[in-house]
């Protein structure tokens, strides 16, 4: 399975750089089988990230061109690449961090111009790389290490915050439903306009095990249980849905 | 003459412009296809005319959310193959360091203006000063080198624009305009020659992209889509751009590299223009506007009988060490006037062995000639 991949990663790169039990490899995977499947040419994609450990899935692994920038701003260098040569497909990979909080400014306006850049937020729910604070995008109540007492605020829901600044693709999945997800990178790969997938991923090491587990199966469990395509949602009464998150394609 | 109808860069002649405007002249000169921005007082007329004169040249322009996003999306252009500025000024100026240190690290050529105003902080916006001087070589965390010029005329503001985008091109370094805002403003006449000079980055395929062995100092720079597969990073990095964040071999080669890739030509950046230094007892060291006005008060004072004489600095960074040097070996009294509280007449102490006097002046006006006088009638 690894090897069918194998093309589509930077020679002299040896192993991911994750914790075990990070979602992150797993997508990292999911976007290559994407452009695989669309047969894409990785000479003519640009891979832009911000700072953080989802910036690491693509910079430098991905056999492309790769442009690992300044925490936040991937997507400001990423309008420039884009503006100038059109012709390049350029994709963004970041964390729920670097996108919606540092970043925020650059993504509602990013959003809001259409620009033609495909989005891939991986949202661990936490800053994972710092040792674990809580983010714009921490459950309210979650245990982080500078809220030991519970996250007092509630988080972002990305998709809708893009969606009313203008992106013209939304979609949201967890890495646990990967047929779904590289379904979705595939239109957004095609999609011409500002596109967003948020990805849900687990960290075990950070947010796992201030809260539910830090044994990575348990997070995986965790998550296939909780999250509900929109279509699903629909026949569940308010307290059924509490608990859980509504995937889909929320535009398209 | 306006140059609304004007597709390509200014053809030879002489035309009556702002300082901003002759800057935005001197980028489409130089090539310059990318500009991205955000408005702030005194800048602002720069990105106006970029704004039309990109769309008549074909280049690409865009009005960013804040100054962050302007300077990223510049050095994004730039790796995309683009010769690519922005314009700003003080606050603006404050929020690209991280970018700039950025640009630095990872040899991105970007020209950036900066039209500057009195400060700190908010400050004047619409009155002059030169308190930015440190900041365009300090500005950023860790060890690194950029250049920044210093324009005393519409017709600097176009030929050291120009020259800019050929330094920062040719050493692959993010080179500053260090205008104020009385440049920036003014209108007068300036020439344009037939022919320039015009450089562009050194491409090459196959080569390392951040490290070299010659001594030149400076790798080859391909762009994004050229089948390079280029990897880019703002962390320490290995020749090919691999991260290497804990080998302390390669920080201290990266970091000794590009700062040496400065130092060593420092002969072929600096420019610096003397008048009546041979016989001087008294020299004025001065940039920018502050630098015209020095020179009328020499002029007045040569016929006089005062010998007295200018050095006038046109490279800020690297810093002219040598001339100021030379300077101190022959003159009593060194007088170094700018609209901020001795920037660079602590540079001057550094280098110049006879007495240094600052004239300091942050009150948002430009130095006046009476102001520079006063204070030579009671060294003298």
């Amino acid at each position: 399975m690894v090897r069918a991949m194998e093309k589509y990663i930077r020679p002299g790169v040896k192993s991911t750089p994750f914790c075990p039990g990070c979602g992150h490899g797993i997508l990292m995977g999911l976007i290559l089988r994407a452009i695989d499947e669309l047969k894409m040419d990785m000479k003519k994609m640009v891979f832009v990230s911000g700072i953080g450990c989802a910036a690491w899935i693509p910079s430098p692994h991905y056999n492309g061109d790769t442009l690992h920038t300044l925490h936040g701003r991937a997507l400001a260098f990423a309008t420039g690449v884009k503006l100038y040569k059109p012709e390049l497909c350029v994709m963004v990979v970041s964390g729920d961090g670097d996108l919606s909080s540092i970043g925020g400014n650059h993504l509602i306006h990013a959003a809001r111009r259409n620009i033609d850049l495909k989005v891939i937020c991986a949202n661990n729910m936490i800053y994972g790389m710092t040792g674990g604070q809580v983010a714009s995008t921490t459950p309210k109540g979650a245990r982080t290490s500078t809220t030991e007492e519970g996250n007092p605020y509630r988080p972002f829901d990305l998709c809708r915050l893009v969606e009313a600044a203008g992106a013209t693709f939304v979609a949201r999945y967890a890495v646990t439903q990967p047929v779904a997800l590289i379904r979705a990178i595939k239109k957004s790969l095609l999609h011409a306009g500002f596109s967003f997938i948020e990805v849900l991923s687990p960290c075990p090491t950070q947010f796992g095990r201030r809260n539910q587990s830090d044994r990575p199966e348990d997070m995986m469990r965790d998550l296939i249980e909780r999250c509900v395509l929109e279509e699903e949602a629909k026949g569940l009464t308010e307290g059924e849905m509490v608990e859980k998150i509504i995937t889909g394609e929320f535009r398209s | 003459m306006p140059s609304r109808s004007i597709k390509t860069s200014l053809q030879k002649g002489v035309y009556y412009l702002s300082g901003n405007e002759a800057s935005a002249e001197g980028a489409i000169a130089a090539g310059c296809r990318f500009y991205a921005g955000y408005p702030i007082t005194p800048s602002s007329e720069l990105m106006e005319r970029m704004a039309f004169r990109l769309r008549e040249v074909g280049g690409v322009f865009i009005q960013m959310e804040d100054e962050i996003a302007s300077i990223s999306a510049v050095i994004g252009a730039s790796w995309a193959g683009a010769k690519a500025m922005t314009a700003t000024s003080g606050p603006g100026f404050s929020l690209m360091q991280e970018s700039i240190g950025y640009a630095a690290f990872t040899e991105t050529p970007c020209v950036i203006v900066d039209v500057q105003r009195a400060g700190p902080c908010t400050g004047q916006a619409t009155r002059v000063g030169s308190g930015d001087i440190m900041q365009a070589k300090w500005g950023s965390h860790g060890d690194y080198q950029v250049i920044a010029l210093a324009p005393w005329s519409v017709q600097e503001m176009y030929e050291l624009t120009i020259r800019a985008f050929n330094l920062s091109e040719r050493y692959r370094v993010p080179t500053m305009v260090m205008a104020d805002e009385a440049i920036g403003h003014l209108r007068e006449n300036m020439v344009v020659k037939e022919k320039m000079e015009v450089w562009d980055r050194k491409k090459g395929k196959g080569l390392a992209p951040f490290g070299t062995e010659d001594e030149d100092g400076i790798p080859p720079m391909p762009s994004f889509g050229e089948g390079e597969r280029l990897a880019v990073t703002g962390s320490t990095h290995d020749p090919y751009g691999f991260r290497k964040t804990d080998d302390p071999e390669v920080q201290s080669r990266l970091v000794t590299r590009i700062n040496k890739k400065i130092s060593n030509h420092r002969s072929e950046i600096i420019e610096t223009e003397d008048y009546f230094l041979d016989d001087s007892e008294f020299v004025l060291i001065a940039y920018g506007f502050t630098s015209r006005t020095s020179l009328y008060v020499v002029k007045s004072l040569r016929k006089e009988g005062m010998k007295i004489g200018l050095l006038r600095v046109k490279t800020l960074w690297p810093f002219p060490e040598e001339a100021v040097e030379k300077v101190g070996r022959r003159a009593r009294k060194v007088i170094v006037p700018e609209m901020n509280l001795g920037q660079m007449a602590g540079e001057v102490r550094k280098f110049c062995r006879s007495d240094v006097i600052p004239l300091h002046q942050t009150d948002g006006e430009v130095i006046r000639p009476e102001t520079i006088l006063e204070i030579l009638r009671r060294v003298a």
